[in-house]
């Protein structure tokens, strides 16, 4: 009996898990919060179904339409007591990114973060390759772009502009 | 007892926040360039950001029922604790430079340092606003050395920003009474601990720049105590006008 109880809490978390998985970035709508490393945790307790998701950036304007869909995404998948919990701690890093989530956004048009985040304040340059051609003659246009997440920079190759997904 | 030193601090820091990232809110449609309008007011996010972490966590510290929005937009000018530096008006774009990088070259220390604080809430809004201060130093100090180093007028006018901007500095290292208990409380770092990493960040930033500190014998201060510089009540003013006349608005 207490075993078949614990499988069924198993799969009821990983129907919650894969219902708040499938929410994508509003901003970025090719990545889901799940390869973006947003959602850090779906549990079941007491029958009630608690999301836990992480910020990008502080003031990232997308966290209130993040939770509200997980929530009607649970809702959805017939969980009726839901919850949606943010954390600031362990800090949101482009580390967390999954490469699947990586390869998805190449494929949109938007290079993916470069290499492991660093504690770099003043000065240096990154190379990173145009998401088009994939030549390296780039070129930094802005380290500030359409979202916080991102940076605008150009490609002397091909010359199209393009967003580069920052590594922090 | 509602004016604990966590309490304090933490409503000094989300205050320093809220006002830095309303002023580069200003800036929206008058910025010299698109990429720096998009950069200040990406800036002014990550600010307002965390100043609305701070806020809720200082509302819960209270316990009397403020959220986040009534301490952002309902005290009178006298209950705000910032320090004088960050309500100083945005000038021209070399104020408003030398502005960021006094600041973010003092707080990105002080958030490194924050991360490891004895009050889990403060690390973690300290851990993800260190990883912000680190590129509105390196943004800032990009810009003051372009323009310090640039034409004739862009140098004299990053110098008299300098000029007028240094003596707020001092207030950021200010430890008054609040202030030491949060210390030895373990809750925030020593801005003292923080001097030589600032210092270094400017003298590095200002030689490339070809500017020069100017020498002061004291600061100003009053802003950490709600005493403010005549340009608070302006700021507010506009800060607050919606909750004013709309009280309890929301989104």
């Amino acid at each position: 009996m207490g075993v078949a109880v614990s499988l069924d809490l198993e799969r009821q978390r990983a129907e919650a898990w894969a219902a708040a998985a499938d929410v994508c970035d509003p901003e970025v709508p090719v990545l889901t919060i799940a390869d973006l490393g947003v959602l850090r945790d779906v549990r079941i307790e007491n029958g009630r179904v608690e999301a836990v998701i992480t910020p990008t950036y502080s003031g990232c304007p997308a966290m209130n339409l993040i939770a509200l869909n997980v929530e009607v995404a649970l809702e959805e998948a017939g969980f009726t007591d839901v919850k949606v919990t943010t954390v600031l701690s362990p800090a949101w890093t482009t580390d967390w990114m999954s490469e699947e989530g990586k390869q998805k956004l190449a494929a949109f048009g938007i290079a993916p973060p470069k290499g492991k985040a660093g504690r770099r304040a003043l000065f240096g340059e990154e190379v990173v390759a145009c998401p088009r051609c994939g030549s390296a003659d780039t070129q930094k246009v802005s380290e500030f772009g359409s979202t916080a997440c991102k940076a605008h920079w150009r490609c002397r190759a091909c010359a199209e502009p393009f967003d580069y997904f920052k590594c922090i | 007892m509602s004016e604990t030193p966590l309490f304090l601090v933490t409503l000094r820091l989300a205050d320093d926040a809220l006002i830095l990232g309303h002023r580069l809110s200003e800036w929206c449609g008058h910025a010299p360039v698109l990429e720096e309008e998009l950069a200040l007011a990406n800036l002014g996010l990550d600010l307002i950001g965390q100043a609305r972490s701070l806020y809720t966590y200082a509302g819960e510290i209270e316990g009397r029922g403020r959220d986040e929005d009534r301490l952002a937009y309902l005290r009178r000018e006298n209950e705000y604790r910032n320090a004088l530096l960050v309500e100083q008006p945005n000038g021209d774009f070399a104020v408003t430079m030398v502005r960021q990088l006094i600041y973010s070259a003092f707080m990105h220390p002080f958030h490194r340092a924050m991360a490891a604080s004895k009050d889990a809430t403060l690390a973690g809004v300290a851990a993800k606003a260190e990883k912000e201060m680190a590129y509105h130093v390196r943004h800032s100090a990009e810009w003051v050395i372009r323009l310090g180093d640039g034409t004739e007028e862009s140098h004299r006018r990053a110098q008299d920003a300098l000029n007028a901007l240094w003596p707020y500095a001092g207030e950021l290292f200010e430890v008054d009474a609040p202030m030491r208990a949060a210390i030895e409380a373990g809750f925030v770092p020593d801005p003292e601990s923080l001097r030589a990493t600032f210092d270094a960040t400017l003298a590095e930033v200002l030689a490339e720049a070809t500017l020069t500190l100017p020498k002061l014998g004291s600061f100003q201060s009053g802003g950490r105590a709600g005493r403010h510089t005549e340009h608070m009540g302006f700021l507010l003013a506009q800060l607050q006008y919606m909750q004013r006349t709309y009280p309890n608005a929301a989104w």
